[in-house]
């Protein structure tokens, strides 16, 4: 017998707690200069410094630096004018020195918040979500276990081990508790996933691919009963790789929590994996007993003391915040909600305003990139930034048409020759002959020879009849291969029958 | 040939007097006919050696400017990662590994075309002051072949007292470069912490290790810490400053007018006769050759060996975690059906010795939560104390000197089942190191009672490392003056012909 989720909110206040890790998108690892560049040969970006060879040492990269004060200043918090590395002790084969550097008692980022807005049935609500801390750290190797039934270490045969994503940089963005979404838990989740993802994209410091790792997010909940004070034991799902997941994985908990309380069990303090395929977790590692780290200030690394100078040159170059950079955008090209929405959920948004900035009007950008290239994109199965066409390419196209010298229906056709690969607009156009005749004295002459071919239907328009003309027309354009326009064609016609 | 100075071999070098191949020849011979006894080395690269001699004298040859040291040879002590030569910090879980990259110290001694003869032994992984704890078996002190040679750097203090070599490298994380140089009658110098890189020095306490020169002579010790100094950007601690003047220093051995601090603390109860006895006399040469003594006091000292021993091990807890048998180096126990983790322990098993075993375990309990601020946070306001101490001695004296250890060499085993007495014998030398600061250690004499040398220790302040050369070499001209003869000259000859 299964609680909805109807009876979870009406008896419990939900908690959340949202750490995400996030990978750098620097061209060099955190303490050495290997590569980060993601889907390598196993082992082949290593060195001795992140293979963990004996006398190897770790130096900082700057530029990661730089990054992590950025997402700090983006997300509102107080750069530390000290902070400090920690050895983070703990033996697994994927980590080569058998100790993370990490952050600990003193990161370099603290104290933020993120507003998030989700649409609820009252209309828009607006929730903040305060930050804890912003701390740099590496990436640990990756361990495949052979042999198993599910991959898992338990039951495998053999495990292999590539070291090429350890050291890459990371950021942990740690959440303080996030209590009072009420039934909005699992929405503000991955709204706030959401936000994080933009302001980290907009401020270029990652690729916040969900899929590929390079932005992970874990969700800690836990129930109380409505008014309690006390907070109820979490559970820490880690693996949410989507923003869905991030939305299922809480609630999902939520259902689970209270089931567990509602029957008088207790909820266990534990990692739990989130299972793409059923929405649920299963069990992972137990956090009853806090595990000891043994936590020491890096003696192989000086205390990262950034400039402050630096810091407010790095926060007059932060780019506008993505849901105001929305709005602004929204308000300037005057869209409507649902097509804003679109745009978004498309990933299209940045498409179209780049088209935008090249001298397109938004109206016409929205409606290639949205209408005809995502039709295009559809068929071949790719997302539309996959296809060999670029805003400047349809903004060019879109020029084209304003000044009269491509029709829409050729224009489809130049989209199509610049994703089949025939080159820029301008090279589609020369190599399939295309252009608009626009030569009266020639579209007189297949004007005459239609009106020639089909006498009654001539004589029908020059009696008043101007629906008999879509024929005429027809004629004339197969007649000029459809290179005429057709707006221009309706006119001459209609002069020479004597019905301008 | 091979006892005289390095200094003099690069002349005779350089005045074509000999080919870089015979000298280093000349000590592989030597090495063949004492090593036996002395067991100073673990390694030896006679290909190499020799491959990298005839290359410096056919720069010679073409008259290519080369550095001061060019073709003279050189042991390295087995911590420092030379490629392709095996490299084992004197630990059976190191055994085998053949690094796949230069530590900074070796790629500048090659630049430098200095010869590398080999790796020489120490305590396994620097911990220790015999070189009884090196899993390859102890090295003898050359003086009485029943004696210890000091440690952890044994290796290279016996190698050099022994005229295997007249250069070494050693490493010195609480004494481990002056404690053997003072108990083998040679000079050795802990650089100021970051003048010398890490990178590719396996470390043992990172905040505290740091190589520097070995040599017979202040001025060859000089040469060498220039030619292996300088800043690094593969080590994050290196200093960021140009190399202190330390050959000028050694060559004008100028004390006049110089401020020098005898440290109260570091004499008296537990002190040898014989090693105080000298001490007093040094005092007298230098106030002789126009240095004014006078008396500072560092009373936090007292703590410095307890929070070093706190210190140390939490760091080698964690900096020899990466031993794992995953990557490198020994494996034991991977037969169908182990896991990673029983591989794992099994290799630290047996890999580990007891002394490593032990620090390891001291370590991870002062670092375990609930004991961090009582052990480890505590050692560290101890090493804050111990700093502002020479910060105050050093606003009073230009270095500050005393004797480097409290007696000369023990008998091997003597002191095996008494670590605390083992540990005391650091007392003088581990401040220097928590402090960061440069300190020498060279010959005083020798101690009436047992007949065995005496180390001397200045110690000056960050980045001033020119001014324990100056004084340094001061005091060796004037010792020199009153033995006729290099101390060494005073050592029983060993079973090979010299």
């Amino acid at each position: 017998m299964s609680l909805t989720y109807e009876d979870v909110i009406a008896k419990y206040e939900p908690v959340l707690g949202l750490e995400v890790h996030c990978e750098l998108n620097t061209n060099s690892k955190m303490f050495c200069g290997c590569s980060t560049i993601f889907g390598a040969e196993p082992n082949t970006q290593t060195c001795p410094v992140c293979l963990a060879l004996p006398g190897a040492l770790p130096v900082v990269n700057e530029k990661a630096i730089e990054s992590t004060i950025k997402i700090g200043l983006a997300l509102n918090c107080s750069i530390a004018p000290f902070s400090r590395f920690a050895r983070k002790n703990y033996f697994y084969p994927d980590m080569p020195k058998n100790f993370q550097i990490s952050q600990y008692d003193e990161p370099i980022c603290v104290n933020g918040y993120v507003d998030v807005e989700i649409e609820t049935e009252e209309g828009p609500k607006k929730f903040r979500v305060e930050i804890e801390r912003v701390h740099m750290e590496e990436d640990t190797g990756k361990s495949l276990h052979v042999g198993g039934a599910t991959g898992r270490i338990h039951g495998a045969e053999y495990s292999l081990l590539d070291y090429n994503r350890a050291g890459i940089p990371l950021v942990e963005i740690v959440t303080k508790i996030v209590p009072g979404t009420g039934k909005y838990a699992p929405e503000v989740a991955k709204a706030y996933v959401a936000e994080l993802r933009d302001i980290l994209r907009s401020l270029g410091v990652s690729d916040v691919k969900m899929e590929q790792g390079s932005l992970r997010c874990d969700a800690n909940v836990s129930l109380r009963l409505i008014g309690a004070e006390k907070l109820g034991t979490r559970s820490e799902t880690k693996n949410v790789n989507s923003l869905r997941s991030v939305e299922r994985a809480v609630r999902g908990e939520m259902i689970r929590h209270a089931e567990l309380l509602n029957k008088g069990e207790r909820v266990v303090q534990e990692t739990r994996h989130f299972q793409e395929e059923s929405g649920l977790t299963r069990s992972g590692r137990s956090k009853e007993q806090a595990e000891d780290y043994r936590y020491f200030p890096e003696p192989d690394l000086v205390p990262v003391e950034p400039d402050a100078a630096w810091i407010e040159e790095l926060r007059a170059q932060l780019p506008e915040r993505p849901s105001v950079h929305r709005k602004r955008l929204q308000e300037e090209w005057s869209v409507p909600d649902k097509e804003m929405a679109a745009m978004i959920n498309a990933d299209l948004l940045d498409t179209v305003e780049a088209t935008v900035i090249l001298g397109s009007d938004p109206t016409k950008a929205r409606s290639w990139w949205l209408g005809e290239i995502s039709r295009i994109a559809n068929e071949q199965n790719v997302s539309v930034k996959e296809l060999a066409i670029t805003p400047t390419d349809v903004a060019e196209i879109v020029a084209l048409v304003a000044k009269g010298e491509l029709t829409d229906k050729l224009a489809r056709q130049v989209v199509e020759g610049v994703i089949a690969g025939e080159g820029k607009p301008a090279a589609v156009i020369s190599a399939r002959g295309i252009k608009v005749v626009n030569d009266d004295s020639a579209l007189m002459a297949a004007i005459e020879k239609a009106c020639a071919e089909q006498p009654e239907t001539a004589e029908k328009v020059r009696n008043g009849h101007l629906p008999a003309a879509g024929a005429l027309i027809g004629a004339i354009m197969k007649e000029t291969k459809g290179q005429a326009d057709a707006a221009r064609v309706r006119e001459l016609l209609l002069g020479h029958l004597g019905q301008a | 040939m091979i006892r005289k100075s390095a200094a003099e071999m690069a002349n005779a070098l350089a005045q074509g007097a000999i080919t870089s191949v015979a000298l280093t020849q000349l000590h592989f011979n030597r090495i063949a006919s004492v090593d036996k006894d002395v067991h100073a080395f673990l390694h030896l690269d006679t290909d190499g050696a020799l491959a990298q001699a005839a290359a410096v004298d056919a720069k010679r040859a073409k008259g290519e400017k080369l550095s001061p040291l060019a073709g003279v040879p050189l042991a390295l002590k087995d911590v420092l990662a030379q490629k392709g030569i095996p490299t084992t910090c004197g630990s059976k879980i190191l055994e085998g590994w053949r690094p796949p990259y230069d530590s900074t110290v070796v790629s500048n001694l090659k630049k430098n075309d200095i010869v590398i003869l080999g790796k020489t032994n120490m305590d396994e992984f620097a911990m220790g002051s015999s070189t009884e704890n090196s899993a390859y078996g102890p090295t003898h002190n050359p003086w009485d072949l029943a004696r210890i040679p000091g440690g952890s750097g044994g290796g290279s203090a016996a190698s050099l007292a022994a005229f295997e070599a007249p250069l070494a490298i050693g490493t010195d994380t609480g004494g481990s470069i002056r404690q053997p140089a003072a108990v083998t009658g040679t000079v050795g110098v802990k650089p100021t912490y970051g003048g010398v890189s890490r990178y590719g020095l396996v470390a043992f306490s990172s905040s505290l290790d740091q190589a520097g020169p070995c040599a017979r002579t202040v001025l060859d010790a000089a040469l060498l810490h220039e030619a292996i100094a300088g800043h690094d950007p593969k080590d994050a601690t290196s200093i960021n400053a140009p190399v202190p003047q330390v050959v000028a220093a050694a060559k004008s051995a100028d004390v006049k007018g110089m401020k020098i601090g005898v440290v109260k603390e570091l004499n008296g109860d537990g002190y040898q006769p014989g090693v105080r006895a000298r001490f007093e006399e040094s005092l007298e040469l230098l106030a002789k050759a126009g240095a004014e003594i006078v008396e500072v006091s560092c009373p936090n000292f007292e703590y410095a060996l307890a929070a070093y021993y706190l210190i140390a091990p939490s760091e080698a807890s964690s900096n020899l975690a990466r031993f794992d048998a995953m990557r490198y180096g020994l494996r034991v126990g991977d037969i169908d059906g182990a896991s990673a983790e029983e591989v794992m322990k099994l290799t630290r098993e047996v890999g580990f010795g007891r002394e490593v075993k032990c620090r390891i375990i001291l370590g991870t309990y002062a670092l375990s939560s609930g004991y961090y601020d009582a052990y480890y946070g505590s050692a560290q306001k101890v090493r804050t104390l111990i700093t502002q101490d020479f910060t105050n001695a050093f606003a009073k004296a230009d270095v500050l000197v005393s004797p480097t250890c409290p007696t000369t060499a023990f008998k091997i085993g003597e002191k095996s089942d008494d670590p605390l007495a083992m540990y005391l014998n650091d007392i003088a030398t581990i401040p220097v190191n928590m402090a960061g600061i440069g300190g020498m250690s060279l010959p005083s004499g020798i101690a009436d009672e047992d007949g065995l040398p005496v180390g001397f220790q200045i110690m000056s302040p960050v980045m001033k490392d020119e001014r324990m050369y100056s004084v340094g070499a001061a005091l060796e001209a004037a010792l020199l003056g009153t033995w006729g003869a290099p101390i060494l000259s005073k050592a029983p000859a060993l079973g090979g012909v010299a």
